[in-house]
């Protein structure tokens, strides 16, 4: 539990993921390791021959022609791997940060975070791409494998610059899993000092002000400048317009609190608010 | 089995998996053709059981991109089945093979596949190539010229096409010219129509027609047990070259229940017994298939291209399969086994030939297998038999000698550590130290009985010591973990 995880992987918005590491890991006061993993696709064919025709040999042959390929694409992606680690070690010493480390591995991103979990106090990853014309129509199945996964704290970075924030929201329920996002806000560094707005969508009732009130309370007890908003309509609907107008903002909320059926009908507020939300987000468990 | 693994397996290579599985789907009806005359039955025998195979795998496979279908290690067990109590019983047997691989899947046989090593393996595939190859010679024994001129040609054609386009398989080539110029020019030589019965509709489900008494059951469980271990065997041995071709690991245990729910599915339709082909596997890999897709669009565009083109099938002349057959056996044939045959260790290069003389002696993979493992595990237990060694020292006053014993102790070594004692040297007291030998078996303990005895019948006072480590690995509950310093203690 002692180092932040950054996950580069060299794609447009790489910059904002080294940056917002870098933020994270001054704020947690912790040492902070870059990680690029080395993805192969096995299930996806090099080659097609299709003459059919298989001769003395064959077997061997195209055992040699295949790992050949592989052989030569493994040098080019450890290559660039390490020039990647090398530029984002440098782009993080250049912001004062010391503390950093590169490691390279070979698999799928979800299993390499995972086996990194244990010393994990964060993770930051991008979202790895974006439709054309700027909806996110659909999460990124990396990153949402990631935040489905690992126990510890996500920040997904958007965007391609990173903007320091000056204030973060928590999209607030009242649910157990929101209330504990907030306790973990109010003992965590990483966002003290920033002032906050807890955000909630639906009906104003007399349970979800007391709910909004007692979560302000706990944070302002924590130091926080804690502000509350109740705005009645869907969260996926509402809370997205309350966003926008933050400005250099961090969103912060629990992840998946459903169960794994519904999600799979209904979708998650969880992944919806990824999905549409321009602000970067933390995602706590 | 969530969502992620079946995309990855079914969609993440659709482009590569739909030319491979037609590629494929052009190879199988040949081979399905051959290998049911081989078994003696009719052609749709062998096409049902491909279509089906084939099809049924590519859901309850446990490796993705393998090709299962009729084969020629399971047609050559059926042969005297089929000549004796016909299709009905061989049907039957092919529920029954089905059943057996499922039972070894669940009690997860598929690990003992860790025994048979890489010469037997080898072995394997070069006497499947020669069974093949030894199967078209029927077709090429008592004929006109003219049937060697289309064989011929067929093979330059097979071999010389590629040169031109890689785009078209070029045993579909093979098939169509040589078709068209047996019918254009009317010329008498056999073709398929002449062998059998063609699937004229879509499979149907039907009972095996069979008592279901002891009585058939005794008759059809060898050959069940046979097929059931040849087919896994052969289906291990091709999902592993699938795994190092293409570098990602497979379900073994899920693939053993999968050729056996694929068997009795392809019993009940009317199909013989089938299992995993290497030469095919190698041909879709080589086409690019990687994933199930290219395993069912292998079986299914097989079964369309037979049901509506039949008329057409009809006319290929056995000339064209036997090329296309010819094709598969050199590819299937291990080359480079035989150009290492002197460079690998003798013991090893001796069990690949038992292996394919015991296999194409008796027409029985399973036969051949057997005794290459059995012979591998005698080679090996003489080689770690030599590693023992016996030091000899005696006191300054030759009153005691002591004989430090270091190395492997069984029933493969024990007659030389006995050998390594001089009982003939008159000594007041023998010492014998084994704490740096392993003593793995009941024999090795009775050769260290005997010596004492031995020893006490000549008058020695003995005395063993470092027995309690020494027979550590006595204990068949011994196992050597991943414990730090474990394997160390081991050696000593």
């Amino acid at each position: 539990m002692n180092k932040v995880y950054a996950c580069i992987d060299g794609q447009s918005n790489t910059a904002a993921v080294i940056d917002w590491a870098v933020w994270s890991a001054q704020r947690l006061d912790v040492p902070l390791e870059f990680l690029h993993v080395l993805e192969r696709h096995p299930e996806r064919a090099a080659i097609s021959d299709y003459s059919g025709a298989i001769g003395l040999g064959a077997q061997d042959a195209l055992l040699h022609e295949l790992s050949e390929i592989d052989a030569q694409r493994g040098k080019l992606a450890q290559e660039a791997g390490r020039r990647l680690l090398i530029a984002a070690r440098e782009r993080a010493a250049a912001a004062d940060l010391n503390c950093v480390d590169g490691r390279l591995r070979h698999g799928e991103l979800v299993d390499t975070v995972l086996e990194m979990e244990s010393d994990a106090r964060l993770f930051v990853l991008g979202e790895h791409h974006r439709a054309a014309g700027g909806a996110r129509l659909h999460l990124d199945h990396h990153v949402e494998r990631v935040i489905r996964s690992v126990k510890r704290p996500v920040l997904i970075a958007t965007g391609a610059q990173f903007l320091a924030p000056q204030r973060f929201v928590i999209a607030f329920d009242g649910s157990t899993t929101a209330r504990k996002t907030v306790a973990m806000v109010a003992g965590s560094p990483l966002l003290a000092g920033l002032p906050v707005l807890l955000a909630m969508a639906g009906a104003e009732t007399v349970l979800a002000r007391r709910q909004l009130d007692e979560a302000r309370q706990s944070l302002a007890a924590a130091g926080f400048d804690a502000a509350t908003a109740l705005v009645p309509g869907e969260p996926e609907e509402v809370l997205p317009a309350l966003l926008k107008s933050q400005g250099a903002a961090l969103l912060v909320m629990g992840a998946y609190g459903h169960s794994r059926i519904r999600q799979l009908i209904v979708g998650s507020t969880t992944t919806t608010l990824l999905r549409v939300s321009e602000l970067p987000v933390l995602i706590l468990r | 089995m969530n969502l992620e693994s079946i995309r990855r397996d079914w969609l993440s290579n659709v482009r590569g998996d739909l030319l491979a599985g037609l590629v494929v789907a052009l190879a199988l009806i040949p081979e399905a053709i051959a290998f049911s005359i081989i078994a003696g039955v009719d052609p749709k025998v062998g096409l049902y059981a491909s279509f089906s195979i084939a099809v049924i795998l590519a859901f309850t496979g446990g490796r993705p991109g393998m090709i299962s279908a009729a084969t020629g290690a399971m047609a050559l067990v059926m042969v005297v089945l089929v000549k004796e109590h016909g299709l009905q019983y061989l049907l039957a047997t092919t529920v029954l093979t089905g059943v057996l691989q499922i039972v070894a899947g669940l009690l997860k046989l598929g690990r003992l596949m860790r025994f048979v090593s890489r010469s037997v393996i080898t072995g394997f595939v070069n006497a499947l190539a020669i069974l093949i190859f030894m199967a078209q010679l029927p077709e090429l024994t008592n004929v006109s010229w003219v049937v060697y001129a289309m064989t011929a040609a067929g093979l330059a054609i097979i071999y010389g096409f590629p040169y031109i386009t890689r785009a078209v398989p070029s045993p579909l080539v093979t098939i169509v010219v040589l078709t068209g110029v047996a019918m254009a020019l009317k010329l008498d030589i056999r073709t398929v129509g002449d062998m059998g019965q063609l699937p004229d509709s879509l499979p149907i489900f039907l009972l095996p027609d069979v008592p279901l008494t002891l009585a058939t059951l005794q008759l059809i469980l060898p050959y069940a047990l046979t097929l059931a271990v040849v087919g896994l065997l052969e289906s291990m041995m091709t999902a592993s070259i699938v795994d190092e071709l293409t570098d990602t690991p497979s379900n073994k245990s899920r693939e053993c229940v999968g050729q056996g729910v694929a068997n009795i599915a392809t019993g009940f339709i009317g199909g013989m017994a089938g299992c995993a082909m290497i030469g095919q596997s190698v041909i879709n890999v080589k086409s690019g298939g990687r994933g199930r897709l290219s395993t069912f669009v292998a079986g299914f565009f097989l079964l369309i291209l037979v049901v509506f083109l039949g008329p057409w099938v009809k006319q290929i002349p056995m000339a064209a399969l036997v090329s296309v057959m010819i094709m598969v056996s050199i590819g299937t044939f291990s080359w480079d086994s035989i150009r290492k045959l002197r460079e690998h260790p003798p013991s090893s290069s001796l069990v690949m030939i038992a292996t394919v003389a015991v296999t194409v002696s008796t027409h029985d993979l399973a036969k051949g297998v057997f005794v290459g493992v059995l012979l591998s595990g005698l080679f090996f237990a003489h080689k770690v038999g030599k590693v023992l060694r016996i030091d000899r020292s005696i006191d300054a006053e030759g009153g005691v000698r002591t004989y430090g014993v270091v190395g492997q102790v069984f029933f493969a070594s024990a007659e030389t550590f006995i050998g390594a004692f001089d009982f003939k040297e008159v000594v007041p007291k023998v010492h014998i130290d084994v704490s740096r030998a392993h003593f793995w078996d009941i024999t090795a303990v009775s050769a260290l009985d005997k010596v004492v005895l031995k020893f006490q019948r000549e008058g020695a006072e003995v005395e063993v010591t470092g027995l309690n480590e020494a027979s550590a690995t006595l204990v068949d509950r011994f196992a050597v973990h991943d414990k730090p310093g474990a394997v160390e203690q081991l050696m000593h």
